[in-house]
């Protein structure tokens, strides 16, 4: 303690109390920038190498055919001296204009030309359905539990079972998927087999999640009603139901992003690694619009960053799918956000 | 099963299966003593735990009824018995004894849990009007029950409006949120909630502990006003509140009914030694 002018009973002094203090300030503050580091760096990453592929030097800017093609393979020749790089069909209009070009030597790369229409439709129809039947099954479950169903062991081992399916890998519902719906049901790789596949494992999220946001409305809109005389599905369609749409509404945002990002699950129930049509093209009955597997942007990431022979040309679809994958995701949740917000505003409490 | 009704019915007509049970033993016999609600011999539980012990008392028609005594004596576990609300908690059950509403056994199976509720109205200790707008919260019970034609609506809303002594203050901006009204106001929605489905009892869980005394002292003036109407019981913790507002008093202590009587009586000169201490504040 040293005896300086200043000095009086409330004098910062270092003491080990002070400074581990400080050192503990300074671990969790370095770890939260690292988060964010983390971030950054892969948002960035995907966003500069993606950006080539889907932004252009000259008006409109926009690689609109990234968006509207069906992935095409790329020959890459030289031809009187100019070096070309064509997709499959462009290609094809070149050596029929060109008969001489006909004896070229092109190199091909498969899936690096065209664009990625087929699997921006592909996911946009499988977290659609599967967010669907997700949500009816688990906004009813949530239900049951909640208001109708009282504590006793058959409960308790119906959470634990709800708990349990939050733990199980993705790949291992990918392959209950295959046996069930693929196999035994015999759906075959289809739409429907990736919607139930991916909707059982986004229910202990949606279920969880609607379960608190019920648990959050008020018990006394519940006597209130009751007490009126309202059943107990009128109290809880008027009078709990609207109030916690909002939360369950948040929860299904964090399925969203799970359901279109999740490859492992689809992998042996819906994707395909290249189809040409569109899901609704050439459809013999309605019904087989159920029944066909889609193109999807998650397993395309992982076909094209894997399934094919790696160079300079794959990197760009790779990069550009992985950028529009993220624009879709956000969108989604953006406008689900948008959504949630509009129905807090009506019910405020 | 469906309980008639017994409002508009003058007191000469009314069923009497019930009426020679007049409640005897105060100085002063009331002038139209029908009993309406018999709670005979009843004991209640929260599972292992008895909240009620052998609790009898006959609530008269058309008559303000307190309930005092100090907290967890049972008091709110009653009158929430007397609408079964009870039965929304999990291990609850009447054992021994009936509770009959117009001679009607009220925990029988074959009663009708949803037809009780309309009868028998409640509003909460926590005012709780339903995050819709104020016209709304008063025709949630009457669309309920199937009830949409619109000028038929508008009168009931006025009707309740002007019953529950609200109307004035909330004429101009029956389509806003109820919850933008003030925390008196909030109750007296939920009173006029109650009544627009006309019930023919009003069960009030302590309906002004959250509220300041000029709100308290609208409330009480309109318990006043409903008594023509309804048959009101009300659980209170104040003790002034009792005596200003209520015809009888029932005091419990401990899950047990110690005295019931004239408001008068318990207040100036009440039987029981423990019920004279309580009222007069040396415990409780």
């Amino acid at each position: 303690m040293e005896a300086t002018a200043t000095s009086h009973v409330f004098q910062k002094r270092s003491t080990p109390a002070s400074r581990w203090e400080k050192r503990i300030f300074w671990a969790f503050r370095a770890a939260t920038y690292l988060i964010l580091v983390c971030g950054a760096s892969v948002f960035l990453t995907i966003f500069f190498k993606g950006a080539g592929t889907v932004f252009k030097t000259e008006a409109p800017f926009i690689n609109t055919t990234f968006f509207t093609d069906a992935p095409e393979t790329l020959y890459v020749f030289e031809y009187e001296g100019v070096k070309y790089e064509m997709g499959d069909r462009e290609f094809r209009e070149f050596k029929n204009a060109n008969p001489a070009a006909n004896s070229v030597r092109a190199s091909s790369y498969a899936h690096s030309a065209g664009g990625i229409w087929p699997c921006i439709v592909g996911t946009v129809m499988l977290v659609v359905g599967s967010m669907t039947i997700a949500l009816i099954l688990g906004v009813s479950a949530a239900v049951f539990l909640n208001e109708y169903a009282r504590e006793g062991p058959f409960i308790r081992f119906v959470r634990l079972a709800i708990l349990n399916l939050a733990g199980v890998p993705s790949i291992v519902f990918g392959l209950f998927g295959f046996g069930m719906f693929v196999i035994y049901f015999g759906w075959n790789v289809s739409l429907l087999a990736g919607w139930f596949t991916l909707a059982f494992m986004v229910l202990p999220v949606i279920i969880t999640a609607s379960e608190e946001s019920l648990k959050s409305v008020p018990k006394g809109f519940r006597e209130g009603s009751l007490a009126l005389g309202a059943t107990q599905w009128q109290t809880i369609r008027k009078n709990v139901l609207p109030y916690a749409l909002p939360g369950i509404l948040t929860s299904s945002i964090l399925g969203i992003a799970r359901v279109a990002g999740e490859t492992a699950p689809i992998m042996f129930t819906a994707a395909y690694v290249i189809r040409d049509k569109l899901p609704w093209e050439d459809l013999k009955h309605a019904g087989d619009f159920f029944f066909q597997g889609v193109m999807a942007l998650p397993y395309h990431i992982y076909v094209v960053s894997s399934k094919i022979p790696q160079n300079e040309y794959t990197e760009r679809v790779q990069y550009g799918t992985a950028f529009v994958f993220l624009l879709i995701v956000a969108s989604i949740a953006a406008a689900s956000i948008i959504l949630r917000n509009k129905l807090r505003n009506r019910y405020k409490w | 099963m469906v309980i008639e009704p017994i409002m508009e019915t003058s007191p000469s007509s009314t069923p009497t299966q019930a009426d020679d049970k007049k409640n005897g033993g105060e100085t002063t016999p009331a002038p139209v003593g029908r009993t309406l609600i018999d709670i005979d011999h009843v004991d209640f539980f929260y599972g292992e735990n008895q909240a009620l012990f052998d609790i009898d008392l006959k609530l008269e028609e058309k008559k303000v009824t307190a309930f005092i005594g100090p907290s967890g004596c049972g008091k709110s576990t009653l009158l929430r018995c007397l609408n079964r609300m009870n039965d929304l908690i999990d291990g609850t059950k009447v054992k021994n004894g009936q509770i009959k509403i117009r001679g009607i056994d009220i925990y029988s199976p074959e009663v009708d849990v949803i037809e009780l509720r309309k009868r028998v109205g409640m509003v909460f200790q926590k005012s709780n009007p339903f995050p819709k707008s104020i016209y709304e919260n008063i025709t949630y019970g009457l669309r309920l029950q199937g009830q949409n034609d619109k000028s038929y609506l508008d009168e009931v809303v006025e009707k309740s409006l002007r019953g529950a002594a609200l109307w004035d203050e909330v004429k101009d901006r029956l389509h806003t949120s109820g919850l933008g009204l003030s925390g008196g106001q909030q109750q007296r929605l939920c009173i006029a909630r109650a009544i627009a489905v006309e019930p023919d009892i009003i069960l009030m869980d302590e309906p002004c502990s959250a509220l300041d005394p000029i709100s308290t002292s609208k409330v009480e003036e309109l318990i006043h006003e409903l008594k023509n109407q309804f048959t009101i019981v009300i659980v209170t913790h104040n003790m002034q509140q009792a005596a200003r507002c209520s015809d009888k008093t029932a005091f419990f202590y401990l899950g047990k009914l110690i005295e019931f009587a004239d408001t008068q009586t318990i207040f100036m000169n009440p039987a029981n030694a423990q019920t004279e201490a309580y009222v007069s504040g040396r415990f409780g």
